[in-house]
């Protein structure tokens, strides 16, 4: 589905990345490890065409990106590092918003998918008194929306609890079995039922 | 337009939830014009004299004050990558943000601005000219000065950076919004003004959205 | 929508071609800047005829004709040169709209200057707000622009995108900025006389002039090619032709 090719990057004088490639198929989850500073959010976000710091191109259906931007767009789910969350905007505007700019969230369930992070009872209330951690589940409460196939995930577990990480997991792996794929970065080590998550260690790939 | 609508109602809403930002450049747009006695003379002759120019220059530096904001929050919180990966149409975005600047600056000022004549002792025929050519002349304002902000919303400091980049820009809107207001008040026909206003206007809603558009990616992929 | 350009378009892409072509021009239009100013500044300020009003001292506009003609002209190769880096993302083509900037905003505050001085005994004032004075003074508050916007941006890349958008605005805005301006001039026109729309000059001012200019021409070329070669060094300073050419000297 997606075909990534022979990235080269550099960033601060410093070459992050050079002829790098890899290849995402259906049902696949690709974790992204690193130390910091070794290039993930910049690999999301050239794979998201927001840095174009970077040669090479990028196919999503045998297309090249750089001219199908809408196409690749209408599939996307991108969650990065900033939630994009308006703080004088309740959990539901700011959700109802979010599914007017991306087409392949589903607005009649907005209420169910707050109710699914835990923040029932929380809808109405503007989201600037909503703590750290519940202000990132509005955000990612569109996992529960979205159905786009291709979902890139900038670390979508900090500030979550354990059982909002398992519950995450779950929603990944019915992704997946539903034929998505999935890009992400995390510390955590994934524990994706029925899936084997592939991994690309970028420290390791400097040095080859 | 459904899209179009639904951004603006969404700027709308965010401007009226925090409504410092509508406060703001009215209350700045009337302190400046007051500096204008207190630092000239309060001769109501003088003042006649001066009205006109001083209250286009208050409404010019009002409108520039909140435009450095239009972009700014959405760059913070990450909404505006949203934007960026988004399937829909960003000119038609970027223009609701435009007007939703214009409502809040231009639109208020052009409704407040018979307050400050007043006081500046603009003479009667000159209240209408005021009024209009701000509602003409004061879109282009937020135009061009989201151009600037879009440039500067991934700096830290964008604040006296975007006056540098702007303001040069704004002197032809300037010259003929004044000088349809001092033709105005000497009983003089302003249609010519008004159209020259109108035409700037048109030239740069068609151009405009490009280069704001350009701008933000610039801004955010950097 | 892809248009075939000729092979040097290319080329010229190439901040070693570039380097390289320079190296081999450099030399000449200096030669020529330096005879060419020679030779207009002796003829303009001793052999051309006295002006019949203003006696002597119109001979500054030796000087501040080809600066106001090359701030202007500045502008639009530095706005050209960003629209093509940023359509056809040449490198060489954002080097040389970053290198105008610096160089059009002196010739802007040359013209300024020399216009002032001029002005004192025309007018008796060192500053009048002239139309002409007045856009030159625009036009050099564009340049800072521009220049501030460049430096604000930590990444060079974007720093060059940026400036290439605003100098496209600005290059829009100029000709309404110079209407407006004109137009604002004749509504309050005072009791200044237009000093440089005069009848016909005689040939032995002008030539000298058109001598000026071409030769201030040459003298940008020259500045520009030198101060575009070393940002393509600075810039490329990690590529193995410019750590050869540093090993050579």
């Amino acid at each position: 589905m997606l075909e990534v090719k022979n990235i080269f990057c550099e960033r601060d004088e410093r070459i992050l990345f050079s002829e790098f490639s890899f290849t995402l198929n259906e049902g696949e989850v690709l974790q992204i490890e690193g130390q910091n500073g070794s290039g993930k959010t910049t690999l999301l976000r050239i794979l998201c065409h927001l840095t174009e710091a970077f040669e090479g191109n990028i196919f999503w259906h045998g297309q090249n990106v750089e001219h199908s931007r809408e196409v690749f767009y209408h599939a996307l789910l991108y969650v990065g590092h900033l939630s994009g969350v308006k703080g004088v905007l309740t959990a539901k505007e700011n959700l109802i918003w979010m599914s007017q700019l991306d087409t392949a969230l589903d607005r009649i369930s907005i209420t169910g998918a707050l109710k699914k992070v835990g923040l029932f009872g929380y809808e109405d209330v503007p989201c600037h008194t909503l703590s750290a951690g519940q202000q990132r589940r509005v955000g990612l409460a569109r996992l529960y929306l979205s159905s786009a196939p291709l979902w890139i995930l900038d670390e979508p577990f900090t500030a979550l609890d354990k059982k909002g990480v398992a519950e995450k997991e779950t929603l990944i792996a019915q992704h997946v079995q539903a034929g998505g794929c999935v890009i992400l970065t995390t510390h955590h080590n994934l524990n994706i039922p029925g899936t084997d998550v592939r991994k690309i260690n970028l420290d390791e790939c400097l040095t080859t | 337009m459904s899209f179009f609508l639904a951004a603006l109602r969404r700027d709308l809403l965010l401007t009226f939830r925090r409504r410092n930002d509508i406060i703001n450049p009215l209350a700045f747009f009337l302190m400046v014009g007051v500096l204008f006695p207190l630092g000239v003379s309060p001769e109501a002759s003088l003042l006649a004299q001066l009205a006109p120019g001083v209250v286009w220059v208050a409404a010019l530096l009002a409108s520039l004050l909140s435009v450095d904001g239009i972009f700014r929050s959405d760059f913070d919180d990450g909404s505006l990558e949203h934007m960026l990966v988004s399937p829909r149409s960003l000119l038609l975005l970027v223009l609701a943000k435009v007007t939703t600047h214009w409502l809040i600056s231009g639109f208020c000022l052009a409704l407040v601005s018979p307050v400050l004549a007043l006081m500046l002792f603009l003479p009667n025929e000159g209240f209408a000219p005021l009024v209009f050519s701000l509602l003409l002349g004061t879109p282009t304002l937020s135009l061009i000065g989201a151009i600037g902000a879009a440039l500067t919303v991934g700096l830290r400091k964008g604040g006296i950076l975007i006056s540098l980049l702007v303001l040069p820009l704004y002197i032809p809107v300037l010259i003929f919004g004044a000088s349809s207001v001092q033709a105005g008040s000497i009983g003089l026909p302003i249609q010519g003004y008004l159209a020259l206003l109108a035409a700037m206007l048109v030239l740069s809603i068609v151009l405009a959205p490009f280069a704001i558009v350009a701008a933000l990616k610039i801004s955010v992929r950097s | 929508m892809k248009i075939k350009f000729p092979k040097w378009f290319y080329q010229l892409a190439s901040p070693r071609w570039f380097y390289d072509i320079t190296s081999k021009l450099l030399p000449w239009f200096a030669i020529a800047a330096l005879l060419l100013m020679v030779i207009g500044s002796v003829w303009g300020l001793a052999f051309a005829p006295a002006d019949y009003q203003q006696g002597n001292s119109f001979r500054i506009i030796y000087i501040h004709v080809p600066t106001a003609i090359l701030a202007q002209s500045c502008y639009m190769l530095m706005a050209i040169a960003g629209g093509i880096g940023l359509i056809w993302k040449i490198k060489v083509a954002h080097v040389i709209a970053k290198s105008c900037a610096p160089i059009g905003a002196s010739m802007a505050v040359l013209a300024l200057v020399t216009g002032a001085i001029w002005g004192k005994p025309t007018w008796g004032a060192w500053w009048v707000w002239d139309a002409r004075l007045t856009s030159m003074l625009v036009l050099f508050f564009l340049y800072i622009g521009v220049i501030a916007l460049t430096s604000a941006f930590e990444h060079i890349a974007s720093g060059d995108k940026a400036a290439a958008v605003l100098a496209l605005v600005g290059i829009v805005n100029i000709p309404i900025i110079k209407y407006s301006v004109e137009w604002w001039n004749t509504l309050h026109q005072g009791a200044t006389f237009k000093v440089t729309e005069k009848p016909a000059m005689p040939s032995e001012m002008w030539i000298p002039l058109l001598i000026m200019i071409i030769g201030f021409y040459c003298f940008f070329a020259v500045l520009l090619m030198s101060r575009a070669r070393t940002e393509v060094l600075r810039r490329e300073s990690k590529t193995d032709w410019v750590k050869l050419l540093v090993e050579r000297y």
